[in-house]
């Protein structure tokens, strides 16, 4: 007990406070990490193959990484809880196709955008009534979503399904111009990207400062003690898969938008991207652990790293997906040791 | 304390799981600023009783009032709500959490942007000083505590909640002693603040230490309300265990004991111990003897009977089996080595429900051959028709599932499990437990005869009289420790060991106090 005192005479300072902090926060170490390494990727990219720090680079990346950011935001609630959503790739499938072909079939753009939305929220609640009310693993329960998604997608429509170009669903995807550089270099942003900046700040907002959002937290560092507590753990579980459900259902709104067409087949994969990018940002499997502002790291560093592949040249494209499965080794393996350090 | 009005009254309160009245018309009443004990075996209700004031069981019959209010109370958050807080035996905290947040779930300061973290901590670091804890840095992460922190940690939690009544399951049960004082100063400044506590605990030191006022369960029933100054610990004991002194008298230990050979031990253990199971203990074995364990319930039997069949792993402590020196650190080993051990729990940790009897009599012994080397039908036959017969299973019928028999018949299965390993030590925990009267007696004859056949068994019972009259020697356990070791015969009672029970707590008391002033001066 004598141990325990560890308000310092005097505060550290520099370095020393830092590996202070970082050693009472050890959490943040994974996220920490990715930082570090998106920033190597970037300094790698810009000295191997140039035009990496560049406006329109940096905002390609973002408008082309909307869609996986806001999928991440929804899983980092999932997996902070200690479950798994496997069911959104497959819910972006069925969102998509469903809206594009209502606004094909002349119903109001608006109306259809808002029940693309609410397609995933209903995906969502029904995951999370079959885990929480039935006790069906996540896992099991959000891949017969999975499924379920992608049959729907499929039956509705096995051929790509355009969209008009002056459908205002496409103007969701258009490219707003925010500060004009030399040449092509601009500042370019599109309404997809504002959306994820808003799903990004919300949902800070509600892990970090709301009472929810700190049971999302206690669920996953022990469900039977959250409930023990008093906190509210059915309903907040409930909550995690509905969230889940509404931003790959609002996903499936900012994709479709920008690429102004939709396929049964999209999205195969998306949800293992976006599993993936809340890893590397840092959330612990088990749950607990992680920020949501590392998932959005976690999904730049999966879409800055398939820049650099196509830059490079060299890469085969088959490759990718070899590189991604290290990048991820090599964070989980950094987890463990935390997890380790943490256990002593 | 004032006599004041109870802040909880408790009336009536009846509960039935299917097939059980788990609580039959129990009353408990608790005052503020008093520290009550709730005591009783295993199985007495105490822990039903508790779920039903922290609205985790429904009442079937009965009421309670909190403040004088009749209350319904549907859930952990609803008993919090009405001021009813629990600290559990395990700690219900979260790791991944700093202090302060873990003090604070649910209460967080919140203005308007959301939760106020800076005031949040202030609280929680508040908090924290008022049970002595103002050393504690909120912002640091919960994991890095000790676990008695941990659990004062988990009391002020329950003082954010502004509760009136603290409920304190078993907290004591992986503390060491000095721990223990720490977690009673803190209990007796909430008392003194005027907080009712229910304290529950199987350490009757700790009783007479902390409490002012008890109430004793048996079976499910209200056996009674006592002022701690009012009954001793031999009263206390028998009106748990449900013998009035002179019954436990009357019972005659058995006359004919079996003669010890003086030859070596089967098995002896020097100092073996397992940290929170049991401290450092010696113990030999003989062929041909029963050895009785005896004890409250959680003085460190089972966790004893573990130890030495492997199931836990001993910190501490040398084993000798048949004078070679040996470690038995699994199951497996034990079995290989001869040792075999039925557990307390026959529900789970006995039976395969599903099974017939046929399969699970010979499951031992297939899992000593292996998986690959299945066993002859033939050779299942000639064990199941063994022991179906030598120890009465009834109905004969090997081909049964195990489940549609009684507990007694489950019991004599289990016992020709184990037996069919032919063992030269046979452990059995609580081999009589919830069985009927019949089933009881050929249970025990059959031990009887197994010792004059050779077999050396460790015998673990509640029922103090039973281990009397099985054992030709009792190791008495108290507290995770040994206090004494009694030959059989004429001298050893049920009474006797009670009072051995009771006194070494009385030696133990004066002690504590002595070691208690030297803390706090």
């Amino acid at each position: 007990m004598s141990t325990l005192t560890t308000h310092p005479a005097a505060e550290p300072t520099g370095v020393r406070a830092l590996a202070k902090r970082l050693s009472l926060h050890l959490d943040t170490l994974p996220t920490a990490a990715a930082v570090v390494i998106f920033i190597g990727m970037i300094i790698y990219g810009e000295a191997a193959y140039g035009r990496i720090v560049q406006f329109n680079t940096l905002s390609n990346l973002l408008i082309n990484n909307a869609h996986l950011i806001i999928l991440a935001v929804g899983l980092t609630f999932v997996i902070l809880t200690g479950g798994i959503d496997l069911s959104v790739g497959a819910v972006i499938a069925f969102s998509s196709v469903a809206g594009v072909m209502l606004i094909n079939a002349g119903w109001n753009p608006w109306l259809a955008m808002a029940l693309m939305v609410l397609i995933g929220t209903a995906f969502g609640t029904v995951s999370g009534i079959l885990i929480q009310h039935f006790h069906v693993q996540p896992f099991i329960a959000t891949l017969a979503m999975m499924f379920l998604g992608r049959g729907l997608a499929s039956i509705l429509s096995t051929v790509p399904e355009r969209l008009a170009d002056e459908s205002p669903l496409r103007s969701l995807g258009t490219q707003i111009e925010i500060y004009d550089g030399p040449k092509v270099d601009d500042i370019v942003i599109t309404p997809g990207v504002i959306i994820a900046a808003i799903v990004v700040a919300a949902a800070f907002f509600v892990l970090h400062r709301t009472r929810t959002g700190r049971t999302v937290y206690a669920i996953g560092g022990s469900e039977q003690s959250a409930a023990l507590m008093g906190l509210p753990v059915a309903a907040t579980k409930m909550w995690v898969y509905i969230i889940s459900g509404t931003l790959a259902g609002l996903a499936a709104v900012v994709y479709t938008a920008r690429l102004g067409s939709a396929q049964n087949i999209t999205g195969i994969g998306w949800e293992l991207d976006a599993i993936a990018a809340t890893v590397i940002g840092g959330t612990l499997l088990t749950g607990g652990a992680g920020f949501v502002l590392g998932s959005v790291v976690g999904a730049l560093v999966l879409g800055l790293m398939n820049v650099l592949i196509t830059r490079d040249g060299g890469i085969p494209p088959e490759a990718t997906t070899i590189i991604t499965g290290g990048i991820l080794l090599v964070f989980v393996l950094l987890q463990r040791a935390v997890l380790a350090r943490r256990r002593e | 304390m004032s006599e004041s009005l109870p802040i909880v009254e408790m009336a009536g309160i009846s509960i039935s799981f299917p097939g059980v009245k788990a609580l039959d018309e129990v009353g408990l009443r608790l005052f503020p600023g008093e520290v009550h004990t709730l005591m009783g075996e295993n199985g007495a209700g105490k822990s039903t009783l508790i779920k039903a004031l922290t609205g985790v069981y429904k009442i079937d019959e009965g009421e309670i009032r909190i403040a004088g209010e009749p209350r319904r109370l549907g859930g952990t958050a609803d008993a919090q709500s009405a001021g009813i807080s629990t600290v559990y035996q395990e700690v219900n905290l979260c790791t991944n959490l700093t202090i302060g947040e873990n003090v604070m779930l649910g209460h967080e300061v919140r203005g308007a942007a959301g939760i106020n973290w800076r005031a949040t901590h202030r609280a929680a670091g508040q908090t924290l000083k008022k049970l002595g804890l103002g050393h504690l840095n909120p912002k640091q992460a919960l994991s890095t505590l000790p676990l008695a922190v941990q659990q004062l940690v988990a009391i002020s939690r329950s003082m954010v909640a502004q509760c009136k009544v603290l409920i304190l399951d078993e907290p004591t049960s992986s503390l060491d002693a000095n721990e223990v004082e720490q977690l009673f100063t803190v209990i007796r400044s909430l008392r003194d603040q005027g907080v009712a506590i229910l304290f529950v605990s199987h350490f009757l030191d700790q009783v007479y230490a902390i409490s002012d006022r008890l109430t004793v369960l048996r079976n499910g029933r209200f056996e009674g309300e006592y002022r701690i100054s009012d009954i001793d610990r031999a009263q206390l004991i028998s009106k748990m265990i449900g013998k009035d002194i002179a019954a436990l008298k009357s019972l005659d230990a058995k006359d004919s004991r079996r003669v010890r050979p003086d030859a070596e031990p089967l098995y002896s253990a020097k100092g073996i111990g397992r940290k929170g199971a049991i401290d450092a203990t010696d113990i030999e074995l003989h062929r041909g003897e029963v050895v009785g364990l005896a004890g409250l319930l959680g003085s460190g039997r089972t966790e004893l009977a573990r130890l030495i069949y492997g199931a836990d792993r001993p910190d501490t402590g040398e084993v000798t089996l048949n004078g070679e020196q040996t470690e038995i650190t699994t199951p497996a080993k034990a079995l290989a080595r001869r040792i075999a051990f039925s557990s307390e729990n026959r529900r789970d940790e006995g039976i395969i429900r599903d099974l017939s009897v046929r399969e699970n009599l010979v499951l031992a012994v297939q899992a000593r051959r292996g998986w690959a080397r299945p066993l002859p039908r033939r050779e299942q036959d000639a064990i199941v028709e063994k022991y179906v017969s030598a120890l009465g299973v009834r109905p004969a019928d090997p081909e049964r599932p195990i489940r549609l028999l009684s507990g007694g018949n489950q019991q004599k299965v289990l016992l020709g499990r184990w037996l069919a390993t032919e063992p030269e030590l046979l452990i059995l925990d609580e081999p009589t437990r919830g069985i009927d009267v019949g089933a009881k007696a050929e249970i025990q004859e059959y031990v009887s005869v197994l010792a004059d056949e050779g077999l050396s068994v460790l015998f673990i019972s509640s029922e103090i009289e039973e281990v009397v009259r099985q054992s030709d020697r009792i190791i008495v356990l108290k507290d995770h420790r040994k206090i004494a070791e009694l030959e059989g015969g004429q001298g050893v009672s049920a009474d006797s060991i009670v009072t051995v029970i009771a006194e070494d707590g009385l030696g133990d008391a004066s002690a504590d106090a002595a070691v208690r002033e030297e803390v706090t001066t």
